[in-house]
Parts: structure tokens; C-alpha cells; sequence
């Protein structure tokens, strides 16, 4: 690899000599990416920002599909058990050569204390080394999703951890700091050039990656604007060249100024639960029973809930109403199945009716203001379509900090959540949300507790079973069985939104990660 | 006057105690940081761990009394969200908003006191009208309106200035610095103007209902009697006058200036302490929002009691008969 350096720098001189400076790419994001450690925190734009610095074994392709990475190659070589060849010559951005060492330390690391990506790596038994050029991985049982759940892992270099005492993810309750946090040196096509928290982070071409990248930057500037106006007007004024998410109300005016605004259905799916388990429902004025344990109060509240609308007035066109659990890129998706009970007030009154209440009941209902798309304004229109087949929503919007505690203490009647499967595969969102709540972590989500033993059986068998067709036939009978006792109210895809001028030629994946070396600023 | 600086001190130092025990009480109530730290999933024997870990199975006056000591000597312990030390933390964001502040409350004060004088001097001309005009606008206006609207022309219209950020910053030791540089300099122009609006009519409101009494008084009789031309009256003995009380609400408003900071920083991406303050609130990242609860408090006592000092020195009356309260 070293001797190919000289040979690439020249290239680099040559392709940049007619721009006579390099690339920059300022990027404006809401947030900030919390830490430089790829383990401390499983939320996405973490994961999104890491990944350009780190590269996990596997990972996602332009078409969301599994692309090799650290691993040119993966192989089953019994239910269990995965042998994934690693790919030879790469080296980590100090110079050290990445080894089989790295992935067995790595996957310790994410299993181990203070680590916030033990979800992805619970079915993992143990990761052996074989030789210097593989590894094998054993997981807990038959767990043909393995490849899927590496995407999120990425990997770190053994030496360099234990050189900075960065052995683990920072332990908040030690009070020391850790270096991985503020430092980072990974394989991947960027590497970490300066870090200011809340202020700026730059990331600068890896000369000596391993792959080749499509687009052509050598310096990006990454800076958490947190103002939705102040980041409009950032890229408005051209002081940044790509800024997300857009606020919806913004879409028109930054196109009417000749600026670049990408949008497509996030992964993610949002949707209503109720509470079934509870055998008198808590918020409430019916007494002694509780009405969502009758699927014809289920289907009369999504029959009078009026999507198109939603997505027409509150979501500005920026959302995709589905009648499934799980989004077009996600695997098992059914598009045949796709379909929304038709919306019809009449229809959703009868229901009501024959379940015994003609004049409808109080319900109160949990919903989040600052989590999703405009999440408050989207309960709003659902209270108002169900106080038309008589039902009175009690509606109390919070913020994340407080909703999130008091759902996942089930202390809900009625709510609504998003979904995204991490693993861009529908078993995740079938065990998480539709599975009846285990002590096993089964159901952690589904927080209405819909139970349903049929799709319990089928959630397990999809978890193990290795055949394509088969499982995905397994799928769709867990879908149909979930859509017909209409065990929550799905609503929609909200959009991705992202604005750039109009220089910037990207790729925007579902699951909204933001991969520089697919990123190409064209001259002005 | 010993006997006074005491009793403020003693004052000052309920008064953190106070604040202290809200800050700690944040800990204890607000989100349950068992649960932000493990997450949902953990067991009861790994919270009944972590519990221990964190001291929060001690009894609630030695819970108070750790934290009342970790905080005097500066020890918040490690930001929820970031894992890194908070007292870090602040010290990084400290000096941006010093230099906002301060630049603010600069600006205020060399045009508002003029302004001030102007319109007293020259009531019902075009001009003061037009200055009293404005500083009502100023004072009804909200900050993060005169933010969005300054960005607006300057930034997206104009382009003439930067519209977030601090820009080029120089680092002396700890202590950064934009004023170094002529980016920097571009960066802090809005945002300090907003911040100084507000102080900036207050200011001008002040000195000229300060200087219309003090013009009124018989020794501006006596002076204008004696022959003293027009400036010697004016800026000699009138405006001298005005600057006691323009002098303490000032001292108190650059209090406020930082208090006020939070909204400037976060239209304008200021990455000051204000900005990481609100950043925590919307992550329950409760030690960064204890020392930040805690830091406050204690710069308002900090210049409360200067300038109850500074009052004391500079007012004879108050040496007199304190308790009267002149002003």
C-alpha cells in the first residue's frame, strides 16, 4: 500500500491543480454529534457522522443493500455459526494495520461496560480470530439477520485504544474523561482533523484509504446550527453548502431561491398504539373495561383517522402514508399490502357502535412535541378526526425528555411512537413492537402490549429461519395477522429532508446516514 | 462598614446555598439518571449497582452535603450526553459569552448614554422623538425576533455579514478569543447588537428621565445663575449626577446580559454557555444543567455585591442613613 502513496497524492495534485484549492464541504446539521466514539451512543446522527471515520465489516451501498467494507467476504459455515474474511492492506489513519485482533477487540468493546451498541451485538456469542486474514462469528442461535446488524458496528484499532486508555466507551458514573470521546482513528475514508463540541468538527480526505471514493471532497466542515431559521438562513446566505433537516415550512422558499431540496421517506414509521393489556383503561371514563381490547374500536379509530390530510396540511406533502409496519426499504417489506383501511367516518361510527359505544368515550393520549415531524400538530388532527365519531381525545403533547420515561413505564393509554428497524429488516420491528413484551426484551416497544400468540410463534421462527423465501413468506403472514387485528394505527413515512445549493451532488440514503465519499462539489 | 460587607456576605452565601439545593434537587427529580445512564433495559440488580456507584443510596443530607462540596471546589462530574467533564465544559464556553456580554454591554453604554443626554437636552426635536420612537421598539421588541430579522437583512440579503458562530477564534491559554481577528470581529457585530438592544434603550430611557430631574434641581439653577457656559452644566454637574443610578442598574443588567445571552446564543449558533445550557435542558443532561444553575447565581451575587459596595462608597448619603434607602 505504501509504495501506491507517492502515486496517489500525485493523482490528487493533478485533479485539484485546475480548482488551484482543496474541496471544502460545510455541512449544517441540527445537532451535534455527541462523541468521536463509535460505541458510546446508538442514535444516528452519531452513527451516521462516525461512520466516515470508521468502517464496520459490512456495510450499506447507495441501494440500502449490504455492501463489504472490512469484510470482503461472509460465509455461513454453520447455523450458527459466520466466517467473514477481512480485507488485507488496510490501515487505520495512524498507520497501523488493521488485523483480525482489531474486529475480536472491537466487538468486546461494543458488548462491553459503558457501551451503548449492546443491542447489536446481544445474539453474538463469541468472535474468534482465524488467523490473521478472518474471523468467525458465533451467535447465540440461528440468526441469519448477522450481516444487517454489523452495518452499525464499527471498528476501532486494539492498539490504539489501549494506548489511550480507551479500552471502554467513556463510563459517565467514573467522572474521568476518555480520549476516544474528542479523538478518533479509524479506517475509513475521513479522518478526524479537528474537534470543537457544539462548534465545529473537521473531517480531511484519507489519502491512504483503501477504496475509492465517487465524490471529491478533501475537507468537510461539520457545524450544529440548532435554529431552524439560523440554519435557512446559513445556506441561504451561502455560508454552508448542505444543511439538514429543512423545516418543512422552508421547503418552497429555499427552492424559489434556486437551491437543491432532496427529500424521501426516512425508514422510519409512525404510527399510534393503544393500550390492550390493562384490563381497565387507565385515562379514561369508561369504568371496568377497557375499550381497546375490542378490535372494532381499533379499526374505528384508524378508519376515522384521515391520513391524507395529515400528510397534505400538517406534513406539507412531506410524508408517505402506509398501511404497513415497516417502509419500501426495509427487507419483508409487502407492497401488495401495502394499503390503509379506507378512511370513512360512517363506517368507523358503526364500528363503534356495535362494539356498545354509540356515543363514543374519553381517552387520553401521549404524544411527543419535539421528536418527530411535527408530532404535536399530527395528534392534534387525530384528536379532531376522532371527536367526529364522538371520541374525546384528551391530547398531552411533552417533550421528549418527559413523554419517553412515562411510555416506556406504560403509563399510556393511547400514544404515538416511530419506528426505525436499524437493521433495515422487518424481524426488528416485528419483535420490538409487535411481539408480545417479554422479560426476554421480546416487545420492549410495544407498549399497548398487543398480543397476538400466532404472530409470537412466527416472530421466533423468522429470527432463525435461513431460507429467503420462506421467511419472507413468514413475514407476510405476521403482517396480515398484525394488520388484521389491527394491532396499532400505522400512519406514515415522514420525509428526509435536506437542502443544498446547487453545486452538490449527493446521494440521500433512507436511513438518513450522510456518507461524504459519495459527495461531489462541483466548481462554482 | 464591615459590619455591612458581613451581613452582604453572609446573604450572598445563603443565597448559594439556596441555589444549590434547586440544583440538587434537578438531580433528584428531574428524569432519573439511573435510567439515562443505563437505559430501559437494565436489570434491578445493575441499577441497585449503579445506585451505590453514584451515592444515591446515602442519606439525603449527605447526598446534599457531597454535592454542596464537589460544587464549591468546581466538580459537576461528566455531561450525560457528551461524557465529558463539565466543568471542562463550561470553561470552554465561558469566555464566548464574556466577550458577547461584554461587547454588548459596551455598546449599550456608548450609545445609550448619549442618546439619553440628546433626547433630554433636546426635547421634542425631530430627532429625540425619533430616538424615543425607536427605543420603544427596542424595548418591545423580543430578542430572537431582532435576531432573525438582523440575519435576515445582513446576512441573507446583504451578505455582508456571517450569520452563525464565533468564526476564527485565537486561544490564549485557556482563554479564547475572537476580537483578534478581523473574521471574529465580523462574527460578533450581530450578535452583540442584539444582545445590546434591549440594555441599549433601557440605558437611554434612564439617563434622560435621570438628567430631565436632575435638570430641574437648584444647583443646575445655581450653575446656569453663576454664568457656566451650556457644556460645563450639561456634563460637568448634570450628567455626573445621572451616572449613580445608571451605574447600578448597569452593574445588575450585565447579569441579566448573560441570563439574556440564551437566546442570542441560540439564534446566532454562539457557542457560549447559554447554548450549552439549552442544549442541556432539551437532553435532561442535568450536571451541565446544575453548574450552569449554580454559575449564574453565583455571578449575579458576585455583582450584586459589588455594586452594593461600589453604592456604599460612592453615595455619602448611604453611610448616613442606610436604612432610609435614597434611591
Amino acid at each position: 500500500m505504501k509504495r501506491f502513496a507517492p502515486w496517489l497524492i500525485a493523482t490528487s495534485l493533478a485533479l485539484l491543480a485546475p480548482l488551484a484549492q482543496s474541496v471544502t464541504l460545510r455541512v449544517a446539521d441540527q445537532g451535534d454529534v455527541q462523541s468521536m466514539d463509535p460505541h458510546s451512543l446508538n442514535e444516528s446522527l452519531q452513527l451516521s457522522f462516525t461512520g466516515n471515520v470508521y468502517e464496520p465489516l459490512v456495510e450499506r451501498g447507495k441501494d440500502m443493500g449490504l455492501a463489504p467494507a472490512l469484510a470482503t467476504k461472509w460465509t455461513q459455515t454453520s447455523p450458527t455459526v459466520w466466517r467473514f474474511d477481512l480485507r488485507q492492506g488496510v490501515k487505520f489513519h495512524d498507520g497501523t494495520p488493521f488485523t483480525a485482533d482489531d474486529v475480536v477487540f472491537t466487538f468486546k468493546r461494543a458488548a462491553g461496560e459503558g457501551s451503548d451498541m449492546k443491542g447489536y451485538t446481544s445474539a453474538i456469542k463469541e468472535v474468534r480470530k482465524v488467523g490473521d486474514g478472518a474471523v468467525e462469528i458465533e451467535t447465540n442461535s440461528p440468526y441469519p439477520i448477522l450481516p444487517d446488524t454489523l452495518t452499525r458496528v464499527q471498528i476501532m484499532s486494539k492498539k490504539w485504544c489501549q494506548e489511550n486508555k480507551a479500552e471502554l466507551p467513556v463510563d459517565r458514573r467514573k467522572g474521568i474523561e476518555n480520549t476516544a470521546s474528542f479523538k478518533a482513528n479509524g479506517t475509513g475514508p475521513f479522518r478526524l482533523k479537528e474537534r470543537q463540541p457544539s462548534v465545529r468538527t473537521v473531517l480531511a480526505k484519507n489519502f491512504n484509504w483503501w477504496g475509492k471514493a465517487d465524490g471529491n471532497l478533501d475537507e468537510v466542515v461539520f457545524t450544529p446550527i440548532g435554529n431552524d431559521a439560523t440554519r435557512v438562513a446559513a445556506l441561504l446566505s451561502g455560508e454552508v453548502d448542505l444543511m439538514e433537516p429543512v423545516p418543512l415550512q422552508d421547503v418552497e422558499r429555499l427552492k424559489s431561491a434556486g437551491l437543491t431540496v432532496l427529500q424521501g421517506p426516512e425508514l422510519r414509521t409512525i404510527f399510534l398504539g393503544m393500550d390492550q393489556k390493562r384490563d381497565e383503561l387507565q385515562f379514561s371514563n369508561i369504568k371496568g373495561k377497557n375499550p381497546f381490547k375490542d378490535v372494532r374500536v381499533r379499526r374505528a379509530f384508524y378508519q376515522a383517522i384521515d391520513e391524507e390530510t395529515i400528510k397534505s396540511r400538517v406534513m406539507r406533502g412531506a410524508a408517505l402514508p402506509t398501511g404497513l409496519m415497516v417502509g419500501a426499504a426495509v427487507r419483508g417489506f409487502q407492497p401488495d399490502m401495502n394499503k390503509r383501511l379506507p378512511y370513512d367516518v360512517e363506517a368507523a361510527k358503526k364500528l363503534l357502535a356495535d362494539a356498545g359505544y354509540p356515543n363514543g368515550f374519553e381517552v387520553g393520549m401521549n404524544c411527543p412535541n419535539d421528536r418527530y415531524v411535527n408530532d404535536a400538530a399530527i395528534c392534534q388532527a387525530i384528536a379532531a378526526n376522532l371527536a367526529r365519531i364522538g371520541v374525546k381525545v384528551n391530547l398531552m403533547s411533552e417533550t421528549k425528555v418527559s413523554y419517553f420515561p412515562k411510555i416506556l413505564r406504560r403509563d399510556t393509554s393511547f400514544y404515538l411512537l416511530g419506528w426505525t428497524p436499524s437493521t433495515v429488516d422487518s424481524h426488528d420491528t416485528l419483535s420490538a413492537i409487535m411481539a408480545t413484551p417479554t422479560e426476554k426484551g421480546q416487545g420492549q416497544f410495544n407498549l399497548g402490549a398487543y398480543s397476538n400468540p400466532k404472530l409470537d410463534e412466527l416472530v421466533l421462527k423468522i429470527q432463525s429461519e435461513t431460507d429467503q423465501k420462506k421467511r419472507n413468506d413468514m413475514i407476510r403472514e405476521a403482517f396480515k395477522i398484525h394488520q388484521d387485528d389491527v394491532g396499532h394505527i400505522p400512519l406514515h413515512q415522514q420525509a428526509l429532508a435536506w437542502a443544498t445549493n446547487k453545486n452538490v451532488q449527493l446521494i440521500q440514503l433512507p436511513s438518513n446516514d450522510m456518507y461524504f465519499k459519495w459527495i461531489t462539489l462541483k466548481s462554482k | 462598614m464591615l459590619a455591612f460587607v458581613l451581613r452582604r456576605l453572609v446573604q450572598a452565601v445563603l443565597v448559594m446555598l439556596t441555589v444549590a439545593f434547586i440544583a440538587f434537587m434537578l438531580f433528584q427529580y428531574v428524569g432519573d439518571p439511573v435510567t439515562n445512564i443505563l437505559g430501559q433495559d437494565a436489570t434491578p440488580q445493575q441499577r441497585q449497582q449503579l445506585r451505590a456507584d453514584l451515592g444515591l443510596d446515602s442519606p439525603f443530607p449527605v447526598q446534599f452535603a457531597r454535592f454542596v462540596g464537589n460544587a464549591a471546589r468546581g466538580e459537576f462530574g461528566l455531561s450525560l450526553r457528551q461524557g465529558r467533564k463539565v466543568s471542562s465544559l463550561i470553561a470552554e464556553r465561558l469566555p464566548a459569552t464574556l466577550e458577547l456580554t461584554m461587547l454588548a454591554a459596551l455598546i449599550a453604554l456608548a450609545v445609550g448614554i448619549p442618546m439619553g443626554v440628546y433626547s433630554a437636552l433636546r426635547r421634542g426635536t425631530f430627532v429625540s422623538q425619533a430616538m424615543m420612537t425607536i427605543s420603544l421598539i427596542g424595548v418591545s421588541l423580543p430578542t430572537f425576533l431582532i435576531g432573525i430579522l438582523l440575519i435576515l437583512v445582513f446576512a441573507v440579503t446583504l451578505k455582508w455579514l456571517p450569520s452563525f458562530g464565533r468564526g476564527e477564534v485565537v486561544a490564549f491559554g485557556p482563554w479564547t478569543t475572537g476580537i483578534t481577528s478581523v473574521d471574529g470581529w465580523r462574527h460578533l457585530v450581530l450578535p452583540a447588537i442584539t444582545l445590546a438592544i434591549f440594555q441599549l434603550t433601557l440605558i437611554m430611557r434612564l439617563v434622560r428621565s435621570e438628567m430631565l430631574e436632575v435638570l430641574r434641581a437648584d444647583y443646575i439653577k445655581f450653575a446656569r445663575a453663576r454664568g457656566l457656559p451650556d457644556r460645563a452644566v450639561y456634563f460637568h454637574h448634570a450628567l455626573k449626577n445621572t451616572l449613580v443610578p445608571v451605574m447600578t442598574i448597569t452593574g445588575l443588567q450585565i447579569g441579566g446580559l448573560i441570563a439574556f445571552a440564551i437566546i442570542t446564543e441560540t439564534v446566532f449558533q454562539w457557542p457560549g454557555m447559554g447554548l450549552l445550557f439549552i442544549q442541556a435542558v432539551q437532553f435532561a443532561d442535568i450536571p451541565v444543567m446544575a453548574a450552569y444553575l449554580c454559575l449564574i447565581a453565583l455571578i449575579f451575587v458576585i455583582i450584586n455585591l459589588v455594586v452594593d459596595l461600589l453604592y456604599f462608597a460612592v453615595d455619602p448619603r448611604l453611610r448616613v442613613e442606610r436604612t432610609a434607602g435614597a434611591h
